[in-house]
């Protein structure tokens, strides 16, 4: 048909029916111009969600990272004996006596000896020079000293946290201006806070104990940390795995593999697929009404916040349980039934390890929703000032009042000192770093184990 | 291979493996297999024709309860299997199927090693004292659907990497491993090439020696050429059922007249 002689691009001699293919009609130019436009609507919805993404992390990484720093105060606290061990015989009960108010002097004394070493010259008063340290130090030093007893009478360089106005002033959240009705912190104490800062004994250090310590109370934000209630999410988690797992793996492997299809199946399915909707404060409801008031289980423990965090997260395992067993090819079992498998035999020794990719995946993903939940957790007591000290054993850990993650950031939040703020958000960018790490690991077993057949 | 030469084979036995009486089958409302009586005789190939959706493949599933697995289908009539009726209710579709075996349509390997694949069988039926004789099972298995000597150095391949008539020769050796009795093929090759069309054609001769081969296939070549008997179905009902080379060249229903020459299907 075609002319081979003719040179490639010449006009062809007349113009071709129905339009040349060069120009472009009306209506392909209309639909190409819709095209590029959706395009455009698409791009710019990634870039609304993508700047909303950057603008939430800036926000928590600014607000937050001042949680993982507090500020020090360095001082040679001399452990007199004779106020520490009266008796002299280094007996640690005896030492356990001294309650914290005797640790007082101690430091007072060691706070004089060091402005006057320094050379500072002050006009405060030792009472509100003393007024700069946490009201948790004596405390501190005090453990410090039941820890060690062998330390008494020796004079140890001690690391005190400060109060958290003057924690709040090195960060630049307190200022001269904002304490002006501040009752707790005067402009002098700041002055004098200026002259330990120079001479290097107070200063910002790395804080552990945010993300190992306990919480502590409204008077002591610089103290608080997310450990303990860490402790308690992971005991939650403990129980939702070892529940929901096997109950959500049992239950999707039955419908999906052996229930008949009838009506009752139909009912079952659709609830299950309700019950991922259900608001998780019901489940909390719930968890409180049966385990608590009528099982009488201790309210505030890790096992009833556990229970109730199964019952939510079980059709989230079920869901994606059922759907990874569905996509395991029917072929499989058809091959496994034709060499004379029993159904049990199909299921466990081909449709499972097939489908255990996705049933991990999901489950990771369920415990990722029940670690970030807090709603269920107001209702069965875990929010709230929970004191603990890190549970000691692991019955203990289930058992004795905890809080969780996000309810201790929840708690964090509620409370009047800003320094609690601060807390929140470093509570949040711990949490966040879990659910990061747990996702990402779901999206790396879905990768590694994607589709075999 | 395309003439139809089976006219003087000639069948070795003639002792009836499966015999089916009245077979109906229904799947909800659908009358799938009307009235269907068959008999299938021992060491024979007998290839189930017809077009799409006459219930061929429906009526080979009945012959090792893979209907079963349906829950809508209801299977009606009596399937003898050397004089037992495999619906009675004392039957375990299980050790029916050990004796029944079956290869489907698309080749259907485990995503296992080919060794584990062969050996899968003989392992859950307990055929194999030690690992001397299952390795002695899944290499005769091997040989047996003529695939030995293509992965007797990578058994421990995974079977999902086969070409598509390694893999169908695989599950052909996977299905003698359990040492059945009978063997149920699905269109065995409608997803391989000719050249593996030609390979699996000649195993399914090489298998009459020692088993009741039953095989539904679209390809009017393929019964001619592989099978001693056929039974052509239509709508659901068997049409006519006799020797290969009678129902190719002489057939009695004008419908299988029809079909064969291709003016229906």
């Amino acid at each position: 048909m075609t002319d081979i002689s003719q040179t490639p691009g010449a006009a062809p001699a007349a113009k071709p029916k129905g339009g040349s293919l060069f120009e472009k009609d009306a209506r392909t130019k209309r639909r190409n111009a819709a095209e590029s436009r959706f395009k455009m609507y698409g791009v710019a919805a990634i870039g609304i969600g993508l700047l909303m993404l950057v603008v939430l992390v800036t926000n928590i990484v600014t607000a937050g990272t001042g949680a993982f720093q507090q500020t020090y105060l360095e001082l040679n606290v001399e452990l007199k004996a004779d106020k520490l061990d009266k008796k002299g015989n280094r007996n640690i009960e005896d030492i356990k006596k001294v309650s914290t108010f005797g640790y007082a002097p101690l430091i007072a004394s060691a706070l004089e000896t060091e402005v006057q070493e320094l050379g500072i010259q002050t006009d405060l008063k030792p009472k509100a020079m003393g007024k700069i340290l946490s009201k948790a130090a004596q405390a501190e030093l005090r453990n410090y000293v039941i820890a060690n007893p062998d330390e008494i009478g020796k004079t140890v360089s001690f690391r005190f946290l400060t109060n958290s106005r003057v924690d709040g002033y090195l960060k630049g959240r307190v200022t001269r201006e904002s304490i002006a009705n501040d009752k707790s912190i005067t402009v002098e104490q700041l002055d004098f806070v200026d002259q330990l800062r120079d001479a290097g004994v107070l200063y910002k250090a790395f804080n552990p104990d945010f993300i190992f310590g306990s919480d502590a109370s409204d008077q002591r934000p610089e103290a608080a940390g997310i450990g303990v209630s860490m402790l308690g999410s992971l005991f939650m988690m403990f129980v939702v795995l070892a529940l929901a797992l096997p109950i959500g793996v049992a239950a999707s492997i039955y419908l999906e593999e052996f229930a008949p299809q009838n009506r009752l199946t139909d009912i079952i399915e659709v609830n299950i697929s309700n019950l991922a909707a259900v608001p998780s404060i019901v489940f909390g409801i719930l968890g409180l009404a049966v385990f608590i008031n009528y099982m009488h289980l201790p309210t505030s423990a890790p096992l009833v916040g556990g229970l109730v965090l199964t019952l939510m997260t079980l059709p989230t395992i079920i869901i994606s349980t059922r759907a990874s067993l569905k996509a395991v090819p029917p072929s499989i079992r058809d091959a496994a039934l034709g060499v004379g498998a029993s159904k049990m035999q199909a299921v466990f020794h081909h449709v499972l390890p097939l489908a255990a990719p996705g049933i991990l995946t999901g489950t990771i993903i369920g415990l990722a929703q029940a670690l970030g939940e807090t709603a269920p957790l107001l209702l069965i007591g875990m929010v709230g000032f929970i004191a603990s000290n890190p549970p000691d054993g692991i019955v203990a850990g289930f058992l004795s009042p905890n809080s969780a993650m996000p309810a201790q950031i929840y708690e964090w939040s509620k409370r009047a000192d800003p320094a609690f703020y601060e807390r929140a958000w470093g509570g949040i960018i711990i949490l966040l770093i879990f659910l990061v790490t747990m996702n990402t690991i779901a999206v790396l077993l879905r990768r590694r184990f994607e589709r075999r057949w | 291979m395309n003439q139809m030469t089976s006219v003087e084979r000639t069948v070795d036995s003639k002792n009836i493996k499966i015999a089916a009486n009245n077979v109906q089958v229904h799947y909800g409302d659908t009358h799938a297999i009307k009235d269907v009586n068959v008999e299938i005789e021992d060491k024979t190939v007998t290839a189930f024709i017809g077009p799409s959706g006459c219930g061929k493949s429906t009526f080979l599933r009945c012959l090792n309860r893979m209907n079963d697995t349906i829950d809508i289908c209801r299977v009606q009539g009596d399937i003898l299997l050397d004089g037992e009726d495999i619906y009675d209710k004392r039957v375990d579709p299980v050790q029916l199927r050990a004796k029944v075996g079956m290869v489907f349509q698309k080749p259907n390997p485990f995503p296992k090693s080919i060794y584990d694949n062969v050996a899968y069988g003989p392992r859950i039926h307990g055929l194999a004292k030690n690992k001397a004789e299952l390795d002695e099972i899944v290499e005769k298995s091997l040989r047996r659907g003529a695939i030995w000597d293509e992965v007797k150095d990578r058994l421990d391949a995974p079977g999902t990497g086969l070409s598509g008539g390694q893999q169908q020769r695989l599950c052909i050796a996977r299905a003698v491993a359990t040492e059945p009795e009978v063997l149920l093929m699905d269109e065995p090759c409608s997803a391989l090439d000719p050249i593996a069309t030609a390979q699996v054609e000649e195993l399914i001769d090489d298998l009459r020696a020692r088993y009741s081969v039953v095989i539904v296939t679209h390809s009017m070549q393929q019964a001619a050429r592989v099978s001693q008997k056929t039974a052509f179905f239509h709508l659901g009902n068997l049409v006519e059922f006799g020797e290969t080379g009678q129902i190719f060249t002489n057939p009695v229903d004008p419908r299988t007249e029809s079909y064969i020459t291709g003016r229906i299907g």
